[in-house]
């Protein structure tokens, strides 16, 4: 592991008090390409865990924070009549930023929520015919409030699959809140944090994650993995071909955090409850919330061949 | 699927290797056209050519066949089936256009492997057909697949073989088997030569040529020495100047035989021949299957011997054999066609006169005679007139058993003594490997009884006389030129004898528990194997239920190998490991990883956490890691052979 990305999550740590796993998970998904989404009860650090990644990253920040009256244009951006030139002009939208913040995506309709996906996914934006590429590298870490809250769309199970990732924060331990209690201002020490990284090293990182060795036995693994969500009376319904990519890229990104050349079965059960709670659903109970427990008797299920 | 011509080659390979072994019974003509046709087709596949048209090809089938019928003038019977076999799947492959009739080609080819042991049941053969079938399959597989290389394709088809076997030696074992031959028909028995029942100047030397097997015997008790095995086969009594024939007895009374020793008992394995007659020594008393004991001591079984058949016999080795023998039986043993050989007449009549009342002094004399004349002992006497006997005395004075058994019992008869010719083998070749001695064609032999009144019928081999050898070490020792002998019949080198014992012992095992597992001896085999109150619907459960369990085992293994991937040898060590950890009391789950584990293994045990990561590591390393070298592995089994807890 690099100096730069031992910087990265010492900083982050001083910040976010007590979720180390959660700052790594966060970590892996960006260093896999993937997309983050983050379910949790509000106030509970969500933002300032986007922030402090940003900021120690050195990567340009938005927050979009999302409402039930927003219009795809309100993100994408709008082509605006220039009366001296008498033609139309462009204006970016705030998701033209390589770190987006979609606070509350579960809070605006369907329509907007599917132009910020699509965008998530095509790394482009096509406005009026005509298509801009987005900023790279380009990142979304979303927030949802749990799906029970009044005034909410949640996102559909289609939507989900292109999260790499979802988290829970869940509160702090005694000692954390006691830390975060009794110091300064979180704010403040945003402001204060300095980018740990360049942006070129951010990419040689990602495509290193690349490079990272897969060895048949643990292919072997993660197709049992796979073939078992398909097979087992457990699950509604399996995990999709491109959930079986994003673990194996999770887990790549994981054993390079942990400074390993090759992945291990350790790493893929390690993001596998980041990669499938959100896109594993069990027959028995439809609570979205229970989507970790799954994965967890997922891990237990499948033995290491 | 398309028919590429290394298919084609494939199943032209197949029939060909099929009908080879046919070629040499099947009408001349037909091996011909199928040759023919072969080449033909395989010009085609090769020059990528239009099949034939299909008016040509019903043109020659119906040519073909009304050729075969011609030929055997019948469409029926085994021989024109197994032709017309042949033949129609000879043209078959000038119309292979889909899948459909290259799979029917295989199958056909399958089917005719049968029919070549209508033929022969040898041991060569079925190894000869079994590598057919592993060529066969591999076509077959060539079909399935397609694409495969001929390697794999030989492979799979071997294994295929392989999985075969077992359900096979069930089938062997306890199919129900069938009393007599399932196509029993009379002109389909096996071609055989062996003694007729008839003997002419020439018949034995003849057989002499032969080296086929006649018959094998194992005694029960110790062998008799090889000048007293004298295996009696067809007596002939009438005699017409040439030719010596059994005639028929008068009565249907069976002989009698007094003054016996102790019986000998042995079992014989005989050779399938067509004729009626059995072969025991001289003389027979009892015997374990169905037969008949003429007057003169012959063994007639029921019907004619058109399978191997295996019986235990008793024979006397000292006797008095009918000495109050009928008038008219004796009145046979002096008759002589008239006018014929007045040198031997005068010869004859001269030993009467000094020896009026003294029968076995004018035996004597003839011994004498044959001793002293000048006589030789050869396979190629030269031919003999109407005065045969005559001419054999007193001018060539070269002959065979044959000619010195006929003359014998001719003086005798002219000397007005009771005599008559007995044919069958004499001695035996010893196979110390089985135990059990072979008796083949080239040992038939003819000699003479004579009746001496109150001694009844006595035995004299008047080819002893001229040349004893051949009575106490064999033909080989007889003859002066061995080289007119069949190859197997002269003394042939140690290293040589000892290859021909060995196959024959093994032939002989093949011979009793392969082609002579009967009924008889499969009652014998599964009692020994502890299966009591054997009835074919028991034998068929049994089958049927040890064919579902291999069928089954083979499915269960089939399918687990779909579902577990075999294990690595980087696996099978760690494994290892695991269980050396469980049997500490720390057993790995199944989700656990390496790391995990070792991480908890330390926790309870942190004596053995530099061990334990340091085999962590290394498991990690080979199963997980892009390259290492083949002594990493080493190095990893000998860390987990030292590793104690």
């Amino acid at each position: 592991m690099t100096e730069a990305l031992k910087n990265v999550i010492n900083q982050t740590e001083q910040v976010i008090l007590g979720k180390p796993q959660q700052i790594r998970l966060a970590l892996t998904c960006l260093l896999a390409r993937g997309h983050l989404l983050i379910e949790d009860m509000p106030g509970v650090g969500k933002t300032t865990l986007a922030h402090v990644l940003s900021a120690t990253l050195g990567l340009q920040f938005q927050r979009i924070q999302f409402t039930s009256d927003m219009l795809p244009a309100d993100i994408l951006g709008v082509s605006i009549y220039q009366r001296e030139s008498g033609d139309f002009k462009f204006h970016a939208g705030p998701i033209f930023s390589q770190m987006i913040l979609a606070d509350e995506v579960n809070r605006a309709t369907p329509k907007t929520q599917s132009a910020l996906l699509e965008a998530m996914e095509e790394h482009q934006v096509t406005s009026e015919g005509e298509t801009r590429p987005l900023p790279s590298p380009f990142f979304v870490i979303a927030t949802q409030n749990p799906t029970n809250q009044i005034g909410t769309f949640p996102l559909p199970e289609s939507q989900l699959d292109r999260f790499m990732m979802r988290i829970q924060l869940g509160y702090p331990d005694a000692i954390a809140e006691r830390g975060l209690l009794s110091g300064v201002d979180r704010r403040d020490l945003i402001a204060e944090l300095k980018p740990q990284m360049q942006t070129s090293e951010l990419f040689e990182l990602q495509a290193q994650v690349r490079k990272v060795f897969v060895s048949p036995a643990l292919l072997d693994y993660v197709q049992a993995i796979l073939r078992h969500t398909r097979e087992s009376a457990r699950f509604v319904h399996g995990l999709s071909p491109r959930a079986g990519l994003s673990l194996l890229a999770a887990a790549r990104a994981w054993a390079l955090l942990a400074g390993r050349d090759a992945v291990i079965p350790e790493d893929v059960q390690a993001v596998l409850p980041g990669v499938a709670s959100h896109r594993l659903q069990s027959v028995h109970d439809t609570q979205a919330s229970d989507g970790e427990k799954l994965a967890r008797e997922l891990i237990e299920a499948v033995a290491i061949p | 699927m398309k028919l590429t011509a290394q298919l084609t080659y494939g199943l032209i390979a197949c029939i060909l290797l099929v009908s080879a072994p046919h070629a040499d019974h099947l009408p001349i003509w037909v091996s011909a056209e199928c040759g023919a046709l072969l080449l033909w087709r395989a010009y085609l596949a090769r020059s990528g050519k239009a099949l034939p048209p299909r008016w040509l090809l019903l043109g020659i089938t119906v040519l073909s066949v009304m050729a075969i019928a011609a030929t055997f003038r019948s469409l029926f019977g085994r021989e024109v089936g197994v032709t017309l076999l042949i033949l129609l799947s000879t043209l078959k492959l000038l119309e292979l256009k889909a899948v459909r009739d290259a799979t029917i080609v295989v199958y056909l080819s399958c089917f005719i492997i049968i029919t070549n042991f209508f033929y022969s049941q040898s041991i060569p053969t079925a190894l000869f057909m079994l590598a057919t079938l592993l060529v066969i399959l591999a076509t077959w597989v060539h079909l399935q697949t397609g694409t495969l290389a001929f390697k794999p394709r030989l492979r799979i088809g071997g294994i295929l073989l392989l999985q075969a076997i077992p359900l096979s030696l069930i089938l062997f074992v306890l199919f129900p088997r069938v009393q007599g031959p399932l196509w029993g028909l009379p002109q389909d028995a096996y071609a055989s030569s062996g003694l007729s029942d008839t003997m002419s100047p020439g018949t034995m030397s003849k057989l002499s040529l032969n080296d086929a097997v006649a018959f094998r015997v194992t005694f029960d008790t110790a062998a008799p020495s090889r000048d007293r095995m004298y295996w009696r086969g067809p007596v002939l009594w009438d005699f017409d100047g040439t030719t010596w024939k059994r005639g028929r007895n008068p009565t249907t009374l069976e002989g009698v035989v007094e003054d016996t020793g102790m019986p000998l008992s042995y079992a014989v394995t005989l050779e399938p021949h067509n004729k009626r007659w059995l072969f025991a020594l001289d003389m027979p008393n009892k015997l374990s299957i169905k037969h008949r004991l003429t007057p003169d001591f012959q063994l007639l079984s029921d019907k004619p011997v058109n399978a191997r058949i295996r019986y235990q016999a008793d024979s006397f080795l000292s006797y008095r054999a009918n000495p109050d023998e009928l008038p008219r039986q004796l009145q046979r043993a002096l008759a002589l066609p008239r006018g014929l050989n007045p040198q031997t007449q005068e010869l004859a009549e001269s030993w009467r006169t000094s020896h009026p009342n003294d029968d076995a002094a004018i035996v004597r004399e003839v011994l004498r005679h044959f001793n002293q004349g000048g006589y030789v002992y050869t396979l190629e006497p030269p031919l003999l007139g109407a005065n045969g006997i005559d001419e054999f005395l007193f001018q060539t004075k070269q002959g065979f058993c044959e000619h010195y058994a006929g003359s014998f019992v001719y003086l005798l008869r002219a000397a007005g003594v009771p005599a008559r010719v007995v044919t069958g083998y004499q001695g035996g070749e010893y196979n110390a490997l089985g135990d059990y001695y072979i008796l083949r064609q080239a040992d038939a032999h003819a000699w003479a009884e004579v009746w001496l009144g109150e001694r009844g019928w006595v035995r004299y081999d008047p080819t002893a006389a001229i040349a004893p050898a051949r009575i106490e070490s064999g033909l080989s020792a007889a003859v002066s030129n061995p080289a007119s002998l069949p190859f197997m019949a002269r003394n042939p080198p140690a290293w040589l004898r000892e290859l021909r014992f060995n196959w024959d012992a093994m032939a002989n095992q093949w011979n009793q528990w392969v082609l002579g597992y009967d009924n008889e001896t499969q009652f014998a085999f599964l009692t020994r194997l502890g299966m009591e109150d054997i009835s074919w619907q028991k034998m068929a459960l049994n089958m049927l239920a040890g064919i579902f369990t291999l069928v089954g085992v083979f499915t269960l293994l089939l399918l687990r190998r779909l579902v577990v991937r075999q294990t690595d040898p980087v696996q099978t060590v760690w494994l290892k490991l695991c269980r050396k950890l469980e049997k500490a009391g720390l057993p790995r789950k199944v989700h656990e990883g390496p790391q995990d584990y070792a991480a908890r293994v330390i926790a309870t045990h942190p004596e053995i956490a530099a061990d334990m990561n340091d085999l962590a590591t290394r498991y990690v390393a080979l199963r997980y890691q892009a390259s290492h070298d083949d002594t990493a592995l080493s190095a990893f089994k000998h860390a987990v052979s030292a590793f104690k807890l």
